[in-house]
């Protein structure tokens, strides 16, 4: 667990999003930091991937703002986000490979030959290097989702956000999905997971944020977030999911 | 094939019993028979290049059509909209007509009965294309487009490596019915004097008055042309079968 971080890298001020009249964002305010690994949990429909979702533009917003930090890596440059979505979106007419290289050839202009090693070595980093020339379905779903992390580690990105990573995945699956997490946060990347495996919030977790209604109820450490949670709200969850 | 092969054969036997029928005029036993069929099938070139480089246009423009009409924007949605229905509103023999006989006077242009032709047939089949391919890439389920936007790939890049081939495997069987379509309404060209399988065949009938052996070796032809390119497009759908998830 990394310790308290000195600069803001996304900044939410005030967000609101509206699907018709449903108000799935209200008024968010919050902020993460280089290096920060935060966890938010909720209820279904509280608003958790609509939050994170907003942070990368897949949602547009209808008031507030999202500002993205600028990062010093050879020159200044916004920070890069990745995403690993909950049901991987794998791009399934491409091998492993492919799916690896697409973006560096296409949008860092790579060469093949190094798209291809930059590849082989996120895929060590999931511990799947010998996946290369699959495709997708020829997978199980936890090497699925190894496959969608190494390929936004691919995009060398600075921040990522992991939408529900684990569940789609059959029980058996998680873990090794989760212990490839634990291992990205310890490389000190900035790390953003909407997830309900209060395990791995424990073990990797600087920030527990919960949601409910579309706003921020608890924002806190962990050591407080799961021994002494101040709303009634978060502390009803919180017994619904550790009780069990 | 084995059902074709079977029509051929009871073809002439037809004839035998029957005084309706009378071969002869196609007969490749004889000189002049030899001479019908080969002017028959003189039309086929015709018939083949004509359709294909329309069918080969009218998917690209399609495509140009189809883009526009999953936009954000609602001119660019409007103009996609304007486009089909106008298109598609117009029977295909009335745009051969329009374009070979009011186009050249429109625009000062003659651009002759194979320009025409083909200006027509892609015309009128690019409407039908786009809303094809707009379906196949509607069919393309949002994660798709929200990955690629995640690597931050651009919009003719995520079209071209992600969204395009997924939606081309589905849409096959479409574009399979649609070149098939194509294919038959290439014999209207005929009315301009086009000099494809149809007119050969009506230029036949008019000096050998036998429309009943003539017109059914058109029937033939059409069919033999029309299993082959159902054919190829069967072989190229169980091709990319093997690979769907």
């Amino acid at each position: 667990m990394t310790s308290v971080h000195s600069r803001v890298v996304i900044n939410m001020q005030g967000v609101d999003k509206l699907f018709g009249d449903f108000k799935a964002l209200d008024s968010v305010s919050l902020q993460v930091h280089e290096g920060e690994k935060m966890v938010i949990c909720g209820p279904s429909g509280s608003g958790k991937s609509t939050l994170i979702r907003s942070i990368n533009g897949l949602e547009d917003i209808q008031a507030g703002e999202v500002s993205i930090a600028q990062v010093e890596v050879d020159g200044s440059r916004d920070a890069r986000i990745g995403m690993v979505f909950q049901q991987f979106n794998l791009f399934p007419h491409l091998t492993v490979m492919q799916n690896l290289t697409l973006g560096p050839m296409r949008v860092s202009k790579l060469s093949r030959l190094d798209a291809e090693a930059r590849a082989r070595a996120c895929l060590e980093r999931v511990q799947i290097p010998e996946q290369a020339d699959k495709l997708p379905r020829q997978l199980s779903g936890g090497q699925q989702q190894r496959v969608a992390i190494a390929r936004s580690l691919c995009m060398e990105p600075d921040i990522i956000l992991f939408d529900e990573p684990t569940s789609a995945l059959d029980p058996e699956m998680i873990n090794e999905v989760l212990e490839v997490m634990v291992g990205l946060a310890d490389s000190g990347i900035t790390m953003i997971c909407v997830t309900h495996e209060m395990g791995f919030a424990k073990r990797v977790a600087d920030t527990m944020v919960f949601m409910d209604g579309g706003k921020i109820v608890e924002q806190s450490p962990p050591e407080k977030f799961f021994n002494a949670p101040e709303s009634l709200r978060c502390q009803q969850f919180l017994a619904k999911i550790l009780h069990h | 094939m084995k059902r074709l092969i079977l029509l051929l054969v009871s073809l002439p036997l037809l004839s035998s019993c029957s005084d309706q029928w009378g071969w002869y005029v196609v007969d490749p036993t004889t000189k002049t028979g030899l001479t019908n069929l080969k002017f028959l099938l003189s039309g086929l070139e015709q018939t083949v290049l004509m359709s294909f480089t329309a069918i080969a246009i009218s998917m690209v423009v399609g495509l140009a059509v189809a883009l526009p009409g999953m936009s954000s924007s609602k001119g660019w949605r409007r103009f996609n909209r304007v486009y089909v229905e106008v298109v598609r509103a117009v029977p295909i023999l009335v745009l051969i007509l329009w374009v070979y006989y009011g186009l050249p006077q429109l625009m000062g242009i003659s651009i002759g009965v194979f320009g025409a032709g083909v200006l027509a047939l892609a015309l009128s089949d690019s409407a039908f294309q786009a809303e094809i391919f707009r379906a196949g890439i509607q069919s393309v389920n949002r994660g798709q487009y929200e990955a690629a936007r995640t690597l931050s790939l651009n919009y003719v890049d995520t079209m071209r490596f992600v969204i395009l081939p997924q939606a081309i495997k589905r849409i096959l069987p479409a574009l399979g019915n649609q070149f098939v379509y194509m294919l038959k309404m290439s014999s209207l060209v005929s009315v301009i004097g086009m000099q494809e399988l149809t007119r050969k065949a009506n230029e036949l009938v008019v000096t050998e008055y036998r429309p009943l052996e003539i017109y059914t070796i058109l029937v033939l032809e059409y069919l033999v042309l029309i299993l082959a390119v159902s054919g190829v497009f069967r072989w190229f759908e169980s091709r990319m079968q093997s690979d769907e998830r």
